[in-house]
């Protein structure tokens, strides 16, 4: 079963994504793909506590995901794969074209960023990332919970997100 | 300052999603009038590195021993693992309710380390179902 969700979110593992989304898509394994995560054994031990019973995490660097990606969509139970930021999905789209679709699921405020939804703010190099993504056919779409409507990227970007 | 006039100086944080947090600690002060032990932080528009920022400080700002998190997998308890690596005395309690801060917020003559298993505990054992009885004696499992 590919995975469900490619997903961009600052916090990585936390409620929405164990709660919110886990238990309407029935997930069972978290792919984290985070160099330094995948580098400390301690940032694993981490997400691990955060992660209820039932819910297997794997922990990946950009490198390691590229060549794992196969072997996670056979795996017949369902999963989602995070990253923290957009260079890193960036990294990690251009390394395995299968990903088609990905998910904003929250980048918060920092200094240059500009607020586009109430969970998206982004500087100008990430929206041009984004842009890129979608120019070799991947769609994009914000959502932080399943519940909420997806907007697409142009109207994220185009100011029509509201 | 209670409503005896006891002055309540901070000494727990409680932080959660949404309105949890506020909602939780004015419900400890409707109750006891003593919501002043407890500070409430929103994780709402921080990011994951802000959380952790916003806890750090918190705790420097009162000298917290003890956080009430309201999700065990959720963005608090993970910045407050954090945290702890830095003070190794501070407390974690996760999945806060409010019977387990009124509980904590009345242990004034022991250490915050055993305040806070003495709350959770009694949090834990608050959780009950009643009634619920099956009308006519079905059995099919679906509401």
């Amino acid at each position: 079963m590919p995975i469900e969700l490619y997903r961009i979110d600052d916090r990585l593992i936390h409620g929405q994504v164990v709660v919110g989304w886990g238990q309407p898509l029935d997930l069972r394994f978290i792919v984290l793909v985070d160099d330094d995560v995948a580098a400390s054994e301690w940032e694993q031990e981490l997400y691990r506590l955060g992660v209820p019973p039932g819910i297997e995490v794997h922990f990946d660097t950009v490198d390691t995901a590229a060549l794992s990606l196969a072997g996670y969509g056979k795996d017949s139970r369902r999963g989602i794969l995070l990253t923290k930021d957009i260079e890193t999905m960036d990294r990690l789209a251009a390394r395995a074209p299968t990903i088609r679709e990905i998910n904003l699921g929250g980048l918060h405020y920092r200094a240059g960023r500009v607020q586009k939804l109430r969970y998206v703010f982004l500087a100008a190099d990430e929206e041009q990332v984004l842009r890129t993504l979608a120019g070799r056919g991947i769609t994009i779409t914000a959502q932080d919970v399943p519940a909420a409507r997806p907007v697409p990227l142009d109207d994220l970007l185009g100011g029509r997100s509201h | 300052m209670s409503e005896t006039g006891e002055v309540l100086a901070p000494r727990a944080l409680v932080v959660g999603h949404g309105d949890f947090a506020t909602g939780v600690v004015s419900a400890v002060d409707q109750i006891t009038g003593r919501g002043g032990v407890l500070v409430p932080l929103t994780n709402r528009g921080l990011g994951g590195d802000e959380i952790v920022r916003t806890l750090r400080d918190a705790v420097a700002a009162i000298g917290a021993r003890v956080i009430f998190t309201d999700l065990p997998a959720g963005s608090w308890t993970i910045a407050a693992r954090r945290i702890q690596r830095e003070r190794p005395e501070l407390v974690v309690v996760t999945g806060a309710n409010l019977p387990a801060l009124l509980d904590f917020v009345f242990q004034t003559d022991c250490a915050s380390s055993v305040a806070a298993r003495h709350a959770a505990d009694k949090g834990r054992g608050a959780l009950g179902v009643l009634g619920g009885a099956s009308v006519g004696g079905g059995s099919s499992g679906a509401d």
